[in-house]
This record gives structure tokens, C-alpha cells and sequence, in this order.
């Protein structure tokens, strides 16, 4: 057990680190506006062009071949700087991983290059109207006729799906098959005919979801990522991902964390002594989530896997931060509900909410965890 | 960065778990110490763990320590494993005080500590030697050196007690502000690491029975409520776990953050014993509220351990302290 980076490790830090604070963008608009959208777009072109944008990838898809432990001193430095959410996030995070895993070397070469340099953004085309938690009950069709899916059907719920160029979805292939068998996963480009996307306002007033609507929408059969009917089993593992370390790695929380620290202390004479606990805390919950995660890593290293133990991660990151973000509010008083100052802590409050519902609400997550780590029986 | 347990460590973890579950079960931890097991824990290694290969002991480091903790909370084991193994065999090892070593390691003399940061000395009348802790120094005293008053704690099989000491008697063993306080911060670390091996022992009891126990014809591990209580203890004991490693290697290698960590040990085993005793009483109902079951043996360790060597709330300070300092 050795909890000190390695030499190497440490150089990458450094490299990181350098680079991030020479080129760290100045704050930016809500990447759900059209003018934040172009900025977190030239941001995520620049990363690109200075191989900084998926740091863990294979260097021929323009990432480049850092470990995971890079990829989490990457994150750290990325979020120490303040450097914004990532615009392509579903590309990298969720897409990406399964791409890498299950694609062809078509597939790979077509996509994954576009999602590093985000010249394609892609959403998620899982949630509909009457499969939300029971995804499995999903109802929208891939119909085979030649070589294309004709596909129908309507998914919600899509973030950035507004802005989005593609859309990966599940799709029932077999019509005769029920729950989680005869599901294909499909990469859809939204530009196609046939597909009309409807934006929906978030809590913040932005376009930051889309329904997505599809009227015998035509796409190619070499489109489907995986084998065709296998789409849940391909879809999970971006779940088990999604959960685990990958969409949420520490580093964002750490600099939370230390804003919030930070945050007390320049009010610790004007704020009631009890949120000194709530602060404390809240510290000790982004610590935790560090070393659990770099202890989680090391066992995937080291030839384990990563399985259900990704709800955990889950329920743990999500209602952290929406703990660390109440408290950041109660310690602005009655300035709480006003946008103001350059903290951003409502707008985090807000996203921080979201967290407990996305990637599988975190009473899914328990369930998940109490019949597969736990061993209980099912309902 | 590479966080993660040895070969070794886990089959040394094993081991202890194999010794532990034969010779102490449930019906033996009600019983309290017992010096033929405590010669089979020293013939075991566990006992001089942490003294040097040649006094008698293994020349293992804190990380092994705390497995070995882990698995005497997890099987509410009754002996002095934090006080001999823990605080008194380093404290010896770092004051040179190699006869007194030797003997501890062998488990031929039993040790128990009273530090300043504790009212109470655990185990006293069980103990050959206590160390005990004046001012900035750290002596050695015999049985006889000091009037014993048992308390009456709900926690029987782990006895505390008032210490007085008679006379000038002791031997002083060494001094030191370092001395002292890396011994307090071990015993933290002890109790964290039992309190974490009690939580993992009451989330698999309580699921145990979860799927054994039927209402409305179905088995009760079935209903979401008690599903999510389990799944949330669980996860306060599986986030636990690395914090308390984490403290294990800071103490090993003297960071300089060692407080911190070890506090924040505390204070996250504690939660997670906390949060695991009470699912378990809730999920066993009635019957876990007798003395009929066993879940009172871990449920009262917890309360003593939580008590012991500072508070979730003294350490919570600790560690605000230093953040925020």
C-alpha cells in the first residue's frame, strides 16, 4: 500500500498543472445558452489542440495514454484552476468508454477522434416518457428493413440534447422480446430526417434538456454499437462507469470543497458557529469520496473490477454535493436566492440537485446495492 | 499511488478472521478475557505484531495492525489487542524498552495504557503491566502500584476502570510530547478500526437475517425500506474503510497530517458503527433487543469504543482545527 504518486505521477501533475494555469478560460456563460455553448466549445477545441482533452485515451484517438491516476490528477488540476464543466461530457465519459470497449475499429476511428475535439456532441437517448427508473419497460422501436433500423419512437430527458449533433439510444429491436433482452444500443445523428428535437427549460430557465422525437427515422445497421440485441447489457456498463468513477471523479468536489472552506472563513465572525460542522463536514465527505476513489482505482489497476460497488460511488458523490451546497447557501444568509458575487454557489446548488435523479436515481442505486452487494432478494 | 492491500496482508487478515471465528464466537465474547486465548493470539503473531522480528514480533507496520483490529471488532473480541498491540508494543519498541518488549510481544505479560486524553484505563485487572501517562512521560506500573475501581459500564466484557496510583512506584519509560501523543493517536486508531470491523459484522448480521426472516409471506430483505437502510449502512462502511487505511499509512509514515487522518478515522468508523448497529436493531426488531441475540455484544462495543480515546465530536474539532486552522 502506497498512498504517494509515484515520480511519474508527479510529473504529469506538474505538466497539468502548468499548462492548466497558463490556459485556464476566463468564467463563462451556461453552457446551455447559445453564447456559453460557443465558449465551452472553443474551450474544448482548445483543449484538444494541446492534448489535453481525454487524457486517458489511446493517443490515436487524440488522448494521451495517461493511467487512471493520471486522469484523476488531471481532473484535480482541471477543477483547481476553475476550468468549466465539460461541454461533450456524455461523449467522453459515457459514449466514449463503450466505444472503446465494444466498438469496431470503424466505429472507433469514425467517432471517437470527433468527441475529443467536440466537433460532435452527443446526447443520451435512454429516459422516455414512461420509462424513467424501469428503463427497461422502454417502448421506442428499431425496426430492421435492408441494411437500415427504421426507428420510432420518442426519448426525453436528453441534456445538451439541443445542441447536440448525435444521440446514443436504446431501442427495443425485437418486437417480440420483453424488458431487458432484445434492446439495441444505436448511434442517431439528430440532423436526420425525421427527427425533431423539442427543448425544455431546466430549473435555471435553460434549454438544458430535449425531448427527442423519431418518425421513421432511417439509419445505418453499422450504426449499432455492440451486438444487436445486447444493448442493455452494452448500456449498463456505461452505466457502471457513469456511476462510478468516471463521470464524477473527485477533483470537482475538491475544489468545492475548498471553496467552501475558504467561503466560511471569510464569514466565520457573521455566520451562526453551527455551520462550522456542516463545513467540516462537508470537507471530510469530498475526503472521503478521494480515497475512496483512488482506492477503487487501484483495484481496478491491479486486475479487479468495478461492478455494482459503482452505485455506491453514486449515492455518495450525489448527495454530497447536494449537502456541500446547502451549506454553501446557508453561509450567504439572504443573499442565498441572488445570483450574485463571483462564489457561482447558486448555480451549483442547482446542478447539484440533478445529481440524486441522473445516471439512475440513488433509490435505484440502493436497491442495486442491497440485491447485488448484499445479496438481498429481489421485490 | 497504489491503494491497496498486499497478498500477505490479506492472508494474514484471513488467518486472524479463521483464528477468531473458531475461538471466538459469540457465547466466548460475552465471556471477557481469557489468557489461553490470548497465548494462542500471541503464538498467532497478533499479539507482538508490530514489535521488531528480533524481540519476538513480526516487524509489521500500522496497515497490518489495523486488519488485525479490524477482524477482534468484527468479532468483538475481549482482550487488550489495542493497548498491548497497538499503543503499548510501539511505545516500547520507540522508548527502547526492550525487556518489558519482549515479554509483551511473547504475550506472557499483558499490557494495558492510561493516557492523558482518557479517564479510564481498559482492562486493568487483566493487565500484568500498565503504562500510564503523567504529564509528559509515560510510566510502567505494576498491579500493585495502583487501587483499581471497576466502573460499571454497560460494556462488561471490555472492563474499564479508575486508576489511583499509591506511591511514587514506576518506572518511567520515556517523555516526550511525540512520545505521548503518537501513543493517543494509536489507541484512536485502534478504536477506529474496531468500530469499522463491528459495523461490516452488524450490515452482514442484519442482512443475514433480512433474508432468513418472513412477513407478509415474503422474506423482509425484500422491502425497499429495509433494503435502502442496509444499502445506506453499508455505504458509511465501505467509505469508511479507506479513510481508516489511510490514517494506518499516516501514522506509518509520519506525515505530518497524521491528526487529521486519524481523527477523521474516528470519526468515520464511529458513523459507520453508528449507522450499521442501529440498522441492525431496526431490521432484527425485538429480538435484537434482547440479550438472546447477539447483536447487544457489537451494539455496547460500539457505544464503548465510540467513548473511548476522544469523541466523534473531540475529533470532528481536531480535524476543523487543522482545515481551518
Amino acid at each position: 500500500m502506497d498512498l504517494n504518486f509515484t515520480p511519474e505521477e508527479e510529473a504529469f501533475r506538474v505538466k497539468a498543472r502548468a499548462w492548466l494555469e497558463g490556459n485556464a478560460p476566463a468564467p463563462m456563460e451556461s453552457m446551455d445558452t447559445p453564447d456559453g455553448f460557443e465558449q465551452h466549445r472553443d474551450w474544448e477545441e482548445h483543449l484538444y489542440e494541446h492534448g489535453w482533452a481525454a487524457v486517458s485515451w489511446p493517443r490515436e484517438f487524440g488522448g494521451r495514454d495517461a493511467t487512471l491516476i493520471e486522469w484523476l490528477i488531471f481532473e484535480e488540476e482541471y477543477y483547481r484552476v476553475g476550468a468549466p464543466r465539460r461541454l461533450n461530457q456524455n461523449g467522453l465519459f459515457l459514449l466514449g468508454p463503450v466505444l472503446l470497449e465494444y466498438g469496431t475499429k470503424e466505429q472507433k476511428e469514425r467517432y471517437l477522434p470527433k468527441i475529443v475535439s467536440a466537433e460532435e456532441i452527443w446526447c443520451q437517448g435512454w429516459s422516455e416518457p414512461n420509462a424513467g427508473s424501469d428503463l427497461a419497460s422502454l417502448t421506442s422501436k428499431a425496426t430492421r428493413d435492408g441494411d437500415e433500423w427504421v426507428l420510432t419512437g420518442q426519448k426525453t430527458w436528453c441534456s445538451r440534447g439541443v445542441y447536440a449533433d448525435w444521440m446514443f439510444g436504446l431501442f427495443r429491436s425485437d418486437p417480440s422480446s420483453e424488458r431487458h433482452k432484445g434492446l439495441s444500443y444505436i448511434l442517431v445523428p439528430l440532423e436526420s430526417p425525421g427527427v425533431t428535437v423539442r427543448p425544455i427549460a431546466q430549473i435555471d430557465g435553460e434549454p438544458g434538456f430535449a425531448e427527442v422525437f423519431l418518425d421513421n427515422v432511417r439509419v445505418p445497421v453499422a450504426n449499432t454499437l455492440g451486438p444487436e440485441g445486447e444493448g442493455w447489457q452494452i448500456a449498463m456498463s456505461t452505466a457502471g462507469f457513469e456511476r462510478g468513477v468516471a463521470l464524477r471523479s473527485p477533483g470537482r468536489f475538491m475544489a468545492s470543497a475548498d471553496r467552501l472552506v475558504s467561503s466560511y472563513m471569510a464569514r466565520e465572525h457573521l455566520v451562526s458557529p453551527s455551520l462550522r460542522n456542516d463545513v467540516i463536514n462537508s470537507w471530510m465527505e469530498v475526503e472521503a469520496y478521494r480515497l475512496y476513489t483512488f482506492w477503487s482505482v487501484s483495484r481496478k489497476l491491479a486486475g479487479g473490477t468495478i461492478g455494482a460497488e459503482a452505485s455506491l460511488n453514486k449515492v455518495w458523490w450525489s448527495e454530497m454535493d447536494v449537502r456541500l451546497h446547502d451549506t454553501a447557501l446557508r453561509l450567504l444568509g439572504e443573499d442565498a436566492t441572488l445570483p450574485l458575487g463571483d462564489e457561482h454557489w447558486l448555480d451549483g446548488f442547482l446542478f447539484s440537485l440533478a445529481g440524486p435523479i441522473y445516471a439512475g436515481t440513488n433509490e435505484i442505486q440502493r436497491n442495486i446495492i442491497a440485491e447485488r452487494v448484499l445479496g438481498l432478494p429481489r421485490s | 499511488m497504489k491503494f491497496i492491500l498486499s497478498e500477505e496482508q490479506m492472508l494474514f487478515r484471513h488467518t486472524v478472521r479463521e483464528f477468531l471465528e473458531k475461538e471466538c464466537t459469540p457465547e466466548i465474547a460475552r465471556s471477557g478475557f481469557n489468557r489461553e486465548r490470548w497465548a494462542q493470539l500471541a503464538q498467532l503473531g497478533a499479539v507482538g505484531l508490530a514489535a521488531p522480528a528480533d524481540e519476538g514480533g513480526l516487524g509489521l507496520g500500522e496497515v497490518d495492525l489495523v486488519l488485525l483490529l479490524e477482524e477482534a471488532g468484527r468479532a468483538a473480541l475481549p482482550d487488550p489487542l489495542i493497548e498491548t498491540s497497538m499503543v503499548a508494543i510501539p511505545l516500547l519498541r520507540e522508548a527502547e524498552a526492550n525487556d518489558l518488549l519482549l515479554e509483551a510481544a511473547d504475550g506472557d505479560v499483558v499490557m494495558s495504557v492510561g493516557l492523558a486524553g482518557s479517564r479510564y484505563v481498559t482492562y486493568a485487572t487483566d493487565a500484568d503491566v500498565l503504562l500510564l501517562q503523567l504529564g509528559g512521560a509515560m510510566f510502567a506500573l505494576q498491579r500493585d502500584d495502583v487501587k483499581l475501581q471497576l466502573m460499571p459500564s454497560i460494556d462488561m466484557a471490555r472492563p474499564v476502570f479508575r486508576v489511583e496510583w499509591l506511591s511514587e512506584a514506576g518506572t518511567k519509560i520515556g517523555e516526550g510530547a511525540d512520545l505521548v501523543e503518537a501513543a493517543f493517536d494509536r489507541a484512536v486508531l485502534g478504536a477506529a478500526a474496531q468500530l469499522l470491523g463491528i459495523a461490516q459484522r452488524c450490515v452482514e448480521m442484519a442482512a443475514d437475517y433480512a433474508k432468513e426472516r418472513h412477513q407478509f409471506g415474503k422474506p423482509i430483505g425484500s422491502f425497499q425500506a429495509i433494503k435502502h437502510k442496509l444499502a445506506d449502512a453499508l455505504l458509511m462502511v465501505e467509505f469508511a474503510r479507506p479513510v481508516v487505511y489511510r490514517a494506518a499509512a499516516s501514522i506509518a509514515e509520519v506525515s505530518h497530517h497524521r491528526e487529521r487522518d486519524v481523527s477523521m478515522a474516528k470519526v468515520y468508523a464511529g458513523r459507520a458503527a453508528k449507522r450499521a448497529t442501529r440498522a441492525a436493531l431496526q431490521t432484527l426488531g425485538a429480538i435484537g433487543y434482547t440479550q438472546e441475540h447477539d447483536l447487544h455484544i457489537w451494539m455496547k462495543r460500539s457505544w464503548s469504543l465510540e467513548a473511548a480515546w476522544g469523541t466523534s465530536d473531540f475529533h470532528r474539532d481536531r480535524i476543523a482545527d487543522e482545515v481551518m486552522g
